[in-house]
């Protein structure tokens, strides 16, 4: 289906390279979209860290518990609006001048996978940083090399999904919706903020559907050493996650039209 | 050499034809006009030639290569000028032109050298390094223009390049476009819905309506079909009886009623004004204003279409708002 030959590294690079100009220049974005996550850590963590939360290790503090899951959260925000990027150049007409120059379709969205995550990726470990600076410990430098693993994985997997919704929607119009209804969803089911344990089974059962629940295990799981799943579960099955989406997101970017 | 050649383009939308069977070819270094009201189909003949939509029915080459089989020999022999802009605002014009120029493949040198070039033609050289967000309208469509040229196209196509503009900036990229047609062998395709432009501009010029190609010629020759001058004449009542005696005169070569007014061709229309006026007065028809002009394109549209080029976007309007009151009150 994807010939390799036919894949353009100089385009990947100056998508990415793009993403990167916009990213940097975009001030207001960056502290606009680290701000949610950095108030949930702050008040949920500050709020619950005396409380002791059923299902969960005596010596484990929440704000421990926590921060890989808000780093998490960083991931799937940033990585879904990414891929939904796509609406925004359709919007302001640039999508036009990249479908129309020779470069095939994969290496657009490889492009774009690229940057997304660079952007994605930087933005979860400016997270992690100022939990450091907070007071948060991890079990080591091998274990941060293993949670950035993860955070590729779990950007990879969203922008594939965001870049589904975008070539399903025709304008941004529809994009409080893909928030309400997918992101927050996706984002209370990973068991973020609380330990899945304590949801009845029913909905227990839709959170393992949702891959989120994996990144945020593994996070935990390099992190702070405490996981539901074992590293090497949560890592094979982010794999086959990120790899559908990528393909996913890929055919049907490639079928929308765009004009 | 030909460069572009459509047969039987047609394009659908959800029941209506937007295009319908379109046939035209043009020639290298020839700078070709698409000239109709908006809706006519101007734009979705320029999106499937350049690879951006796919034709329902019907076949086109752009530079020797089929558009719906060879799509990126295509896409690599074009350049193009959207109707509505498609620059990177948070990007410089340099970053714009750069990303172009990468995207298409150029090595570093050329690219440094070609956008240097292009900048130049479009006078914008002291404004390269500043945010496109900061740019004029005017400046915006110069630096699509460059950046259209960025890698060397065979093909240019410009999608109303001036549309929205004022007067003066309009009159500049008209002069930009002379330039680059002049000095090399690009061939240009532009749509456009103001006559002077096409009639200015265009070497060829293919009146567009309703998705079909009504007329196809030089700019003279398509006002030559006209036979002479118009003769325009406004008359309170009983047009329709001043228009059953002049029909039958020898030197009258065309009568139309349009409007109120009554439209006539001729040969040396200012000689004939007399005699005509005499006619109305013989019959007890009173003209009240007398219009006599060169025949425009404009009233070559009109010969074509049994409209104006207004009148017809007016009626077009009307219809797609029509069709929005019914697509609302279905939900």
């Amino acid at each position: 289906m994807i010939k390799v030959k036919s894949i353009n590294s100089t385009a990947i690079y100056v998508l990415w390279l793009r993403e990167m100009k916009r990213f940097v220049r975009a001030k207001s974005r960056v502290i606009g979209t680290l701000a949610m996550p950095l108030f949930f850590l702050a008040f949920l963590g500050l709020g619950f860290n005396n409380m002791s939360i059923p299902g969960m290790s005596k010596d484990i503090d929440y704000i421990r518990f926590l921060v890989p899951g808000i780093i998490g959260m960083t991931m799937l925000f940033t990585s879904m609006f990414a891929g939904i990027s796509v609406l925004w150049d359709r919007e302001f007409g640039f999508l036009k001048e990249i479908m129309v120059t020779p470069v095939n379709r994969v290496s657009i969205v490889l492009g774009r996978i690229a940057g997304g995550t660079t952007t994605a990726l930087i933005q979860g470990l400016l997270i992690l940083g100022i939990s450091l600076l907070m007071g948060f410990k991890i079990i080591g430098i091998s274990s941060l090399l293993l949670s950035i693993v993860f955070m590729l994985m779990i950007a990879t997997t969203f922008i594939g999904l965001g870049l589904i919704f975008a070539s399903k929607m025709k304008d941004i119009h529809g994009f409080s919706l893909i928030m309400n209804f997918v992101i927050f969803p996706l984002f209370f089911l990973s068991g973020a903020l609380f330990p899945l344990g304590n949801l009845p089974f029913y909905i227990r059962y839709i959170s393992y559907i949702d891959p989120l629940t994996y990144g945020v295990d593994g996070l935990r799981g390099t992190l702070i050493g405490v996981s539901s799943f074992s590293i090497i579960f949560n890592f094979i099955i982010l794999v086959g996650f990120s790899l559908m989406m990528v393909l996913l997101g890929a055919y049907f970017f490639e079928k929308s039209e765009s004009v | 050499m030909c460069v572009i050649k459509a047969e039987n383009l047609t394009k659908w939308f959800n029941g209506f034809v937007a295009v319908d069977h379109i046939s035209f070819s043009m020639n290298q270094g020839e700078l070709f006009g698409l000239l109709g009201p908006n809706g006519a189909g101007k734009t979705t003949v320029i999106n499937m030639l350049s690879t951006l939509l796919k034709p329902t029915s019907g076949y086109a080459e752009v530079a020797g290569f089929n558009i719906s089989k060879n799509k990126d020999d295509v896409r690599g022999s074009i350049g193009i000028v959207f109707q509505e802009l498609a620059l990177d605002n948070r990007l410089t014009g340099r970053e714009n032109l750069e990303f172009h120029a990468m995207m298409y493949g150029m090595g570093k040198e050329e690219r440094r050298k070609r956008i240097k070039e292009v900048l130049e033609l479009v006078e914008l050289t002291d404004k390269t390094d500043v945010l496109v967000e900061k740019y004029s309208g005017g400046m915006k469509r110069r630096l699509e223009i460059a950046r259209g040229l960025v890698h060397k196209p065979k093909v240019l196509f410009l999608d109303e390049p001036t549309l929205g503009l004022d007067a003066q900036t309009r009159r500049h990229i008209w002069d930009y476009i002379k330039k680059l047609n002049k000095g090399s062998e690009i061939a240009i395709i532009l749509t456009t819905h103001y006559m002077e432009e096409a009639d200015y501009l265009c070497d060829r010029v293919a009146i567009i309506d309703h998705g079909k190609i009504v007329a196809l010629n030089t700019p003279n020759k398509l006002k030559d079909v006209l036979g002479g001058d118009v003769v325009s004449l406004e008359v309170e009542r009983s047009i329709e009886d001043l228009m059953s005696h002049l029909k039958n005169l020898k030197w009258v070569k065309m009568i139309k009623k349009h409007n109120g007014f009554l439209n006539l061709t001729m040969e040396k229309g200012e000689k004939r004004i007399p005699e005509l006026i005499n006619i109305a007065q013989k019959i007890g028809i009173i003209v009240s204003s007398v219009n006599l002009r060169k025949p425009s394109l404009e009233d070559v549209f009109l010969h074509f279409t049994g409209k104006t080029i207004r009148e017809q976007e007016t009626s077009h309007n009307e219809r797609s708002r029509e069709k929005m009151r019914r697509r609302m009150m279905r939900r």
